[in-house]
């Protein structure tokens, strides 16, 4: 595996403006995602994955969204700052994106083969026959039987499973280098989502691009990824190759979430650890650990400023004081 | 989880034979035209004091098995015997007397509070319909409700919007013990909650459970969590129950198929595991409930299955541990 980023986040920040008050959805988030990785963005709801994602293509409506602050380099572009037109070049064609719902994702009135060959007829200039062809063969490739004759069916004749098999079939359509699958098995059942992850494992080997794939399952993230980030009130609060989160969870918050875990497995414990309180309502910039009143570990430092990402070993950050070189309780953690 | 094992204990409900089909109508005169066996001839037993975890994916008709259990659908066929009384030929008048005893949390917290009364009536509704208590009395009652679920009783006077979803979720659990009922049907009470919110209202759930000796039916397609609360689970597939054991026997040795691919399917957050686990992985999707296989249902996407499988329905077999387990070939 190639180290070379492909897709280079720097201090993203987006915010929701309404006449009353602006929520600070994504609060100076920075990350890379490195030629052929997946890298999983694991948080509850609310905590800015989705909406981080979304920034970086500018998918937002604006107003309300308004990206304030921070840099998206791809290809040596700088996404924030793209026209239209560039952006458009972008979508699709350097970056795919996968959507949650695949109930809703696909347009209802149009033939699944239309939806298919949209993207090659824009992007690669394909022309008709030549892109039912390649959409035939993208069907084929994300496993629909007799894709050739499913071209011609809606989407409400497909089943969740399949639609979503369809929905990616579409985000690979111009083979992107960079594949956004925002919860993409949130809504299926547990079988499916099996079938789907072996899908994207299968695919991954095939054509080596990079995934980001958000989720809120710690348990599938375990499964894919090579590398995690962990975010919590729009921030990212951990990151770490995956089985040095798992192994070694630094942030109070990260460590807190696997507690809450029960598991088909291993020993089961008598009451389930949980997480005392509510994520915070980010009316402004934090300015404090966003995470303090919930911590087991808060100190005075905590509530006076806001941790910035300390590298606890190379490869593995958290934002929290009691990472930083000189609290010396990193032994605590 | 005070629960034990090794003392019979009294059968609080028994489900025989529940079937739950509804008729598909077509055409310009509204014919039938068919029917979906959402449950298709289920019988179980939950014993006082026990949670009963039922498991399946979505359409399998767990939610429907409850709903009916409570008679919120009417039941095709069958028996549900609860306390001696048949549920399901109960008339208005006494089925109404009964409602007290057997309560329901719903699964989505946003929809199941109605927007427009304060939490304080929403919890004192069952109280007035069937209760005989009033003004200061049901106020006291109301108040001691919602400091059980963990709220703060000042909270009467506010509307669900103000709440969060766990809080929402609290506050269906005090409407549901309200009337102290026996026997509580939870239809997947965590499905809409995060994850360090999901614990919360479990640990809630547990905590009620060993104070009032309540009995659960705990409907839910979160197998990690079922394993945390039930005593005993059965597993639904297309209508029916294809097995059906005590959690350690379950998910420790898992005996039908489905069973076993299920469990298997449910990802576990240990990357070294998941490098070397093996996933069962099920071919194609759930067939339609209204044109379900002949023989065996499972046997469309089973790994297993034989020629045997498509003539001939597995019988309700009792293997020798105890369980329970519809496969020709579990042993």
């Amino acid at each position: 595996m190639n180290s070379a980023p492909v897709l280079e986040v720097d201090g993203l920040k987006t915010v929701f403006g309404t006449r009353a008050l602006a929520i600070h959805a994504v609060n100076d988030v920075s990350f890379s995602l490195r030629e052929g990785e997946l890298l999983g963005v694991v948080g509850e709801s609310g905590s800015g994955k989705s909406v981080t994602m979304m920034s970086l293509l500018r998918l937002l409506p604006s107003p309300p969204a308004r990206i304030e602050a921070g840099r998206v380099m791809f290809e040596g572009q700088d996404l924030v700052q793209l026209d239209d037109a560039g952006l458009r070049r972008v979508r699709g064609r350097g970056i795919g994106f996968v959507f949650q719902d695949p109930m809703t994702s696909l347009n209802p009135v149009f033939t699944v083969g239309f939806q298919l060959m949209e993207p090659l007829r824009t992007h690669l200039g394909l022309d008709r026959k030549a892109a039912r062809k390649r959409a035939a063969e993208l069907l084929a490739l994300v496993g629909i039987p007799s894709p050739e004759a499913r071209l011609d069916d809606y989407p409400h004749q497909f089943s969740g499973g399949m639609r979503q098999r369809v929905m990616i079939a579409i985000a690979l359509a111009c083979d992107p280098k960079v594949l956004i699958a925002d919860e993409p098995t949130t809504a299926l059942d547990v079988t499916i989502q099996a079938q789907i992850l072996e899908l994207v494992k299968d695919l991954r080997r095939k054509l080596g691009m990079a995934v980001v794939w958000i989720t809120h399952d710690l348990g599938v993230v375990a499964g894919i990824a090579d590398r995690v980030i962990v975010m919590y009130a729009g921030q990212v609060v951990e990151r770490a190759e995956v089985e040095a989160l798992y192994e070694n969870p630094t942030h109070p918050y990260t460590r807190a979430l696997m507690e809450t875990l029960p598991g088909v497995d291993g020993a089961r414990g008598q009451r389930l650890r949980t997480i005392a309180g509510q994520p915070p309502i980010l009316t402004a910039p934090p300015a404090a650990c966003p995470f303090a009143a919930r911590c087991a570990h808060v100190h005075d430092r905590c509530r006076e400023a806001n941790p910035p990402l300390f590298e606890v070993v190379p490869g593995h950050a958290a934002a929290c004081w009691l990472a930083s070189p000189e609290s010396g309780a990193r032994n605590v953690l | 989880m005070s629960f034990d094992h090794a003392q019979p204990r009294e059968t609080l409900v028994s489900v025989s034979g529940l079937s739950v089909h509804f008729p598909i109508y077509a055409g310009l005169i509204r014919r039938q035209v068919g029917t979906v066996r959402a449950v298709d001839g289920v019988t179980f037993d939950v014993a006082r004091g026990e949670t009963l975890g039922l498991v399946g994916e979505s359409g399998c008709g767990k939610s429907t098995t409850g709903r009916a259990i409570l008679r919120l659908v009417e039941a095709t066929s069958g028996k549900i015997l609860m306390a001696g009384q048949d549920i399901a030929s109960l008339g208005a008048e006494p089925l109404r007397r009964m409602r007290p005893r057997m309560q329901m949390i719903f699964q989505d917290p946003h929809a199941s509070l109605n927007p427009r009364m304060t939490v304080g009536s929403i919890i004192a509704e069952p109280l007035t319909e069937h209760g005989t208590l009033r003004g200061r009395a049901r106020q006291r009652r109301v108040e001691e409700l919602l400091d059980a679920v963990g709220l703060n009783p000042d909270f009467a006077n506010r509307y669900p919007h103000e709440f969060s979803g766990g809080q929402r979720q609290r506050i269906g659990i005090a409407r549901a013990l309200a009337l102290d009922p026996d026997f509580i049907v939870c239809d997947e009470p965590i499905a809409a909650l995060d994850v360090s919110i999901q614990a919360q209202v479990v640990n809630l759930l547990e905590e009620l459970q060993e104070r009032l000796g309540l009995t659960y039916l705990f409907i839910s397609h979160d197998l990690s969590m079922v394993r945390h609360i039930a005593d005993r689970v059965a597993v639904m597939y297309l209508g029916k129950i294809i097995e059906l054991a005590t959690r350690d026997a379950l998910y420790d040795a898992p005996k039908h198929p489905y069973t076993q691919a299920l469990l298997s399917a449910v990802p576990i957050p240990n990357p070294r595991v998941e490098a070397t686990r093996r996933h069962i992985i099920l071919k194609g999707d759930v067939p339609s409930p209204a044109n379900p296989p002949s023989g065996c249902r499972f046997r469309t996407r089973c790994p297993i299955a034989e020629a045997r499988c498509a003539a001939e329905e597995p019988a309700w077999r009792k293997l020798e541990d105890g369980r329970h387990v519809a496969c020709h070939f579990a042993t």
